[in-house]
């Protein structure tokens, strides 16, 4: 089952490997990872997502907690907002361009570039969303790919704070 | 005025009430210790990187202090890669301080770099790369704090040389301000009332204590909730001298090498309260057959302990010694004990020792038990890894705490001989006895040149199988006697390695001689190595008629 972490971290160079360090030297898996800095500059935060049963789950939140750069460790809810971003680069010819950007378009992504043979579309959206899109592009065919990871927050006034 | 950082560390450690460090000089270390040169602090100079570690290590697990230990970079830092496992698995706290190359050489490749932070990353409690001068006062506080607080360990200090050479105002800070860590001291108020409801309702409680008790310094709640709720109480291999061997309401260590009566109440009990201790593989053998018919109420200062190898009913996270003192307070006593501990008291008479094959040299167990008999509580007994460890901590009798030193989880031969070292530095009027064997001895003999220039007076025993005894046991038990790389081929004479260094020595080739020798041995001013060859043959289990180890034989490698 997939759990998805969001982690208060320390904004220190290294923090990323020592997170990262534990997963691996501990045996849980990780499905995406993605870090970027928090409205406090001196924090980071990563949004995980962890595949595993509830003990695996426990295990990672408190090995995580564990590290002293790690500041807060919270599992996010189901019904949270989650976001990855896609750049996706597709073949396409004068003949099946038209046919693309409408799909593109059908999926309120965004043409990002556009050559004679290529296009890239920049998608944004959840799991089933993205996967949906490459699902139909595959057709055309896809060049190369680039996947953000996913981001995730809570709904309402629930969020991930430090207490200091 | 400015300092060096290199002073500043010096001054740092100072004000941690450091008093010795433990290290090895090298390139990328120099300034420090010329600040060390003119500094108050002693430093004594070993003949390995991991002799620093190991005796910071002894040093550390005598006193409660935390133990420092210093090397250069590269070769100087990955030799100490070996102590600081073996403090991270047993939770020792200490400083580990390495030079680095400079700040715009790192990740160059250069002469004697190793990116040491990374390497000891898995095995740290925490670590630091000191690339900023300014932040070297604020990294040695956070270090010891981290150190000695919450659940012990080890944390390593990375420092380039030219920040070590840089100047700074130094001004030591008063506080920490780590908002990623904050230990939970006091165990939940709830919980409490439910473990002290289920230890009521038990009728064959067990005790179970690790080195959590001892590092918590939890001895005398220990004894006084043993007294209390009249259970009896066990010990894991860390946890030995936590509570005094010669308590009645002792059962002795648990596990796999462990006693037929710990493991049997354990077995048969119906509460198993564990204090402190990670209940580690080796501890509770196959982990769905362990304590099966108990509710576990398990005290931890770590949450992440709690749970991750036995499943708990009552999880109390905490500091072991405030949290029983609060468990203290509740109404615990119970009635009917007596016939529980009538029946502990009968799974210890079964526990009688039987030799299995005509002896073919000393049994290592009179020696043992010749030495305890000599010995008083305030001996500090440290021993290396293998057979004599378990034999040690089964048959020596030792009654409080800090006063057994041995590698615990990482099981690390050749630890013995500098923790020794490092203990009876810390305790320079208290006896130090090393039991070791001829294997973990030859790993790191060459400290017996820092007992000589530092003229310490430790009684070595040298177990001699010439054999490395654990490693041939489980040959025997699973690879049917098929046995490989475990003779000890060209073993020196001790007595001569031991005359190399001026050190008097004394050999030991039949049982009779056993007890005349020890009596020797340890009324000589002066450190002695007492060689006694024992029965290659001997083995750790089966000692008693009736084991139940035997399950854990099956399930462990």
């Amino acid at each position: 089952m997939k759990h998805i972490l969001g982690v208060l971290v320390e904004n220190n160079p290294g923090v990323l490997s020592k997170v990262s360090g534990l997963f691996s030297r501990r045996g849980f898996n990780i499905e995406s990872l993605a870090v970027g800095v928090t409205e406090d500059p001196s924090i980071s935060r990563m949004t995980i997502v962890v595949n595993g049963d509830g003990y695996i789950v426990e295990q990672v939140t408190k090995q995580l907690n564990k590290l002293i750069e790690v500041i807060k460790v919270e599992i996010i809810s189901d019904d949270s907002v989650v976001r990855e971003l896609a750049l996706i680069k597709v073949s396409a010819n004068a003949s099946n361009r038209n046919e693309i950007i409408q799909i593109a378009s059908v999926f309120r992504s965004n043409i990002v570039d556009i050559s004679k043979n290529a296009l890239t579309i920049e998608i944004t959206g959840d799991d089933q969303k993205i996967s949906a899109l490459v699902d139909m592009l595959k057709d055309f065919g896809i060049k190369e790919m680039v996947r953000t990871g996913i981001v995730a927050m809570d709904r309402g006034n629930r969020i991930i704070k430090a207490n200091n | 005025m400015k300092i060096t950082c290199a002073q500043a560390v010096l001054e740092a450690l100072k004000q941690e009430g450091v008093e010795v460090v433990f290290g090895y000089p090298g390139g990328a270390v120099l300034p420090i210790y010329d600040a060390l040169r003119e500094s108050t602090i002693r430093h004594v100079l070993v003949r390995h990187e991991q002799g620093a570690a190991h005796a910071a290590n002894g040093y550390a697990r005598t006193t409660g202090k935390v133990g420092v230990c210093i090397a250069t970079s590269g070769p100087g830092a990955t030799n100490l890669v070996t102590g600081i496992a073996t403090a991270y698995m047993d939770s020792i706290p200490m400083v580990i301080i390495t030079g680095q190359v400079p700040v715009e050489m790192i990740g160059r490749d250069v002469f004697q770099e190793v990116d040491i932070t990374g390497a000891t990353e898995p095995f740290t409690k925490h670590n630091y790369l000191a690339k900023k001068k300014e932040d070297i006062p604020r990294i040695l506080k956070e270090a010891f704090h981290i150190a000695r607080t919450g659940r012990q360990g080890p944390v390593l200090i990375d420092i380039p040389r030219d920040v070590q050479e840089a100047l700074i105002d130094f001004e030591y800070p008063k506080d920490v301000n780590l908002r990623g860590y904050n230990p939970t001291y006091k165990g939940n108020y709830k919980q409490l009332k439910n473990a002290a409801r289920a230890i009521v309702h038990s009728k064959r409680p067990v005790i179970c204590v690790g080195g959590g008790v001892i590092s918590g310094n939890a001895t005398d709640e220990v004894l006084e909730l043993a007294r209390r709720i009249k259970a009896p109480v066990a010990t894991t291999l860390m946890g030995i001298g936590a509570y005094p061997s010669k308590d009645p309401l002792f059962a002795g260590m648990i596990g796999q090498y462990g006693a037929y009566s710990a493991n049997k109440a354990i077995e048969e009990a119906d509460l198993l309260i564990v204090l402190g201790a990670r209940m580690g593989d080796r501890a509770t053998g196959k982990t769905d057959e362990f304590a099966k018919g108990a509710d576990i109420i398990h005290i931890d200062i770590d949450p992440a302990e709690i749970g991750k190898n036995v499943s708990t009913n009552i999880p109390i996270v905490g500091d072991v010694k405030i949290t029983l003192r609060e468990l203290l307070k509740f109404e615990i006593d119970r009635e009917d004990w007596d016939k529980w501990l009538d029946m502990v008291e009968k799974f210890k008479d079964d526990e009688s020792v039987i030799k299995s094959h005509d002896a073919e040299g000393i049994d290592p167990i009179s020696i043992i038990k010749g030495l305890s008999s000599f010995c008083s509580d305030d001996t500090i007994l440290v021993t290396d890894v293998g057979q004599h460890q378990l034999w040690a901590g089964k048959y020596f009798e030792i009654n409080r705490p800090r006063t057994f030193i041995s590698s615990g989880g990482l099981g690390t031969m050749g630890y013995g001989l500098p923790a020794a070292i490092g203990a009876k530095i810390a305790n320079p009027d208290r006896e130090v006895l090393l039991i070791t064997g001829d294997g973990g001895f030859q790993m790191s003999m060459a400290e017996l040149a820092t007992i000589k220039q530092e003229g310490l007076d430790i009684k070595i025993i040298i177990f001699n199988n010439s054999t490395l005894g654990m490693v041939r046991e489980l040959q025997q038990h699973q690879y049917d006697e098929r046995y490989y790389g475990v003779e000890m081929v060209g073993n020196p004479d001790f007595s001569k390695i031991a005359s190399a260094y001026s050190i008097k020595s004394v050999k030991v080739e039949r049982e009779a001689d056993v007890y005349p020798a020890i009596q020797k041995i340890l009324n000589y001013k002066g450190t002695v190595i007492g060689e006694f060859l024992v029965d290659p043959k001997a083995n750790v289990i089966p000692v008693s008629r009736r084991c139940s180890g035997e399950t854990h034989i099956r399930s462990i490698g």
